[in-house]
């Protein structure tokens, strides 16, 4: 686990300075605030944004995580799996395919699950998980639907049909 | 973030060997609901889902109670289903129609005395391919519904041919994700080969005709969220007998499903002329748990 000690510092790191650019831009924010808030009204909110951006993905999948972990549907299949390296393929992948600016580095959906034999009460048991996890961030019916949207297409490899 | 990560991949390491849910890994609303005669899908048309949330190594099952007030007449249904493996459904109901109004038709023209009609329906449906979120092409199923008449008088003496008859069905249904105003879409077709007078509450075959035909049923229906589905249905029906014109049907339906064991449909319904009767609309309202 020495391995992950790295990454953490490194994260908080730049966690407290994106913390502190935060509070420097807010501060900025507060004198210039009509044009800034014009422009969010103007522009109609991409699928990625309504994700909440790559952040807002990665809470998702934590918490999608945490509620698989809960299944007994389908936790045994996810034994063993290398949770911080899941957790960054799932979203990057979530965040490639919403449009964001993300490059997904896993393997392919066949690939990935061709050896696990998952049948459909484990897919439908996932999907559920992965809409609570939208729902508990927050995001918008139409937003789910259109995320959803673009999953349906790899059911078949996922259940290497 | 890490160390929730590592908190969550020690309770993968301690995750549990699996166990059947409580109750089916269907998403919810995807076994619609139990219609009058027993099937599933909305109130009136049966779609090509089956019943329960029952996905492929569950069982599942449904009870209903659905009430119809037109203008003139009232009908009751109780139904129950079983759904196996999300493969096969089978179903039970049991129809009951009040004459109310048609009483005093019965009486002055064909001197019977009687205040009710009863039927029983006996369903089958088997999923044939797909499903209906995750193909393509949707989800197809065929079904047969066994009805028999309870007592064959009032059918009998207005030219009904038969007190039993089978319907052939065959159904397509599919969700359309994010399809109006990024709301999903739900569209059924189904053909129904029949010879049932008025869903066979006035028996099977007439004068008039006495053969199967083919008749068209549709629906569509928009999930606002996951919990609520508004959405229109029709169905075609035959026009076996001359004792009176039979119209087609249609409704408009709200269905709440605020989780998976309940589900709540309520529809103003048009069932047009019936037996005489004139342009019988009214309000239909279902109850059903699943289990
Ligand atoms: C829409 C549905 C799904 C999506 C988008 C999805 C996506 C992914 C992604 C991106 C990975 C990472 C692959 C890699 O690191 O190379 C992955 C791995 C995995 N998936 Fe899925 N998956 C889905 C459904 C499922 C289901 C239903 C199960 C089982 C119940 C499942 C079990 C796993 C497991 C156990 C791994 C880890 C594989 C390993 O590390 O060897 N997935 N999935």
């Amino acid at each position: 686990m020495c391995h992950h000690t790295t990454p953490r510092f490194t994260g908080l790191a730049r966690r407290v300075l994106m913390l502190l650019a935060g509070f420097a831009l807010a501060g900025c924010q507060a004198l210039t605030t009509a044009p800034d808030s014009e422009t969010n009204s103007n522009t109609e909110p991409t699928l990625y944004q309504q994700l909440g951006e790559r952040a807002g993905l990665a809470q998702i999948v934590e918490d999608l995580l945490y509620l698989i972990v809960d299944d007994e549907r389908i936790n045994h299949q996810f034994k063993g799996v290398n949770v911080a390296e899941f957790h960054r393929h799932l979203t990057d992948q979530l965040c490639q395919l919403s449009g964001g600016p993300c490059t997904y580095s896993g393997r392919s959906m066949r690939k990935a699950h061709a050896d696990m034999a998952i049948t459909e009460t484990q897919f439908n048991a996932l999907a559920e998980n992965l809409i609570l996890a939208m729902e508990q961030n927050g995001i918008g019916t139409g937003a789910q639907n259109r995320l959803l949207k673009r999953l349906i297409p790899m059911h078949p490899d996922i259940r290497n049909l | 973030m890490t160390h929730r990560l590592l908190i969550l991949a020690t309770l993968f390491a301690l995750a549990c060997p699996p166990a059947s849910a409580a109750i089916g890994s269907r998403i919810w609303a995807t076994g619609g609901v139990s219609t009058i005669e027993g099937s599933a899908g909305g109130g009136l048309v049966p779609w090509a889902l089956l019943g329960s949330y029952a996905s492929d190594e569950e069982w599942g099952g449904t009870l209903a109670l659905s009430q119809a007030e037109t203008d003139d007449y009232s009908l009751s249904v109780t139904g129950a289903g079983v759904n196996w493996n999300n493969r096969i459904e089978l179903t039970v109901a049991r129809q009951t129609l009040d004459l109310d109004e048609l009483v005093f038709s019965l009486k002055d023209g064909f001197g019977l005395e009687q205040d009710e009609l009863n039927q029983d329906i006996i369903g089958a449906k088997v999923r044939l391919a797909g499903d209906v979120l995750y193909s393509p092409w949707g989800q197809w199923s065929a079904g047969v519904q066994y009805k028999r008449q309870r007592d064959f008088t009032v059918p009998d003496a207005i030219g009904a041919r038969d007190d039993s008859g089978t319907d052939l069905l065959l159904s397509a249904s599919k969700l359309i994700f994010a399809a109006v105003f990024d709301r999903n879409l739900l569209v059924n077709a189904t053909a129904r080969a029949t010879k049932a007078n008025q869903g066979g509450l006035l028996g099977f075959g007439g004068d008039r005709n006495n053969g199967y035909e083919v008749m068209a049923e549709a629906s569509v229906g928009v999930f606002v969220n996951r919990q609520w589905l508004v959405g229109a249905e029709y169905r075609q029906k035959p026009d076996n007998l001359s004792f009176a014109n039979e119209d087609d049907w249609w409704d408009l339906f709200v269905a709440w499903v605020p989780d998976r064991r309940l589900a709540v449909t309520a529809a103003l319904v048009n069932l047009g002329d019936v037996a005489t009767l004139d342009d019988q609309q009214g309000l239909y309202l279902s109850l059903q748990g699943s289990f």
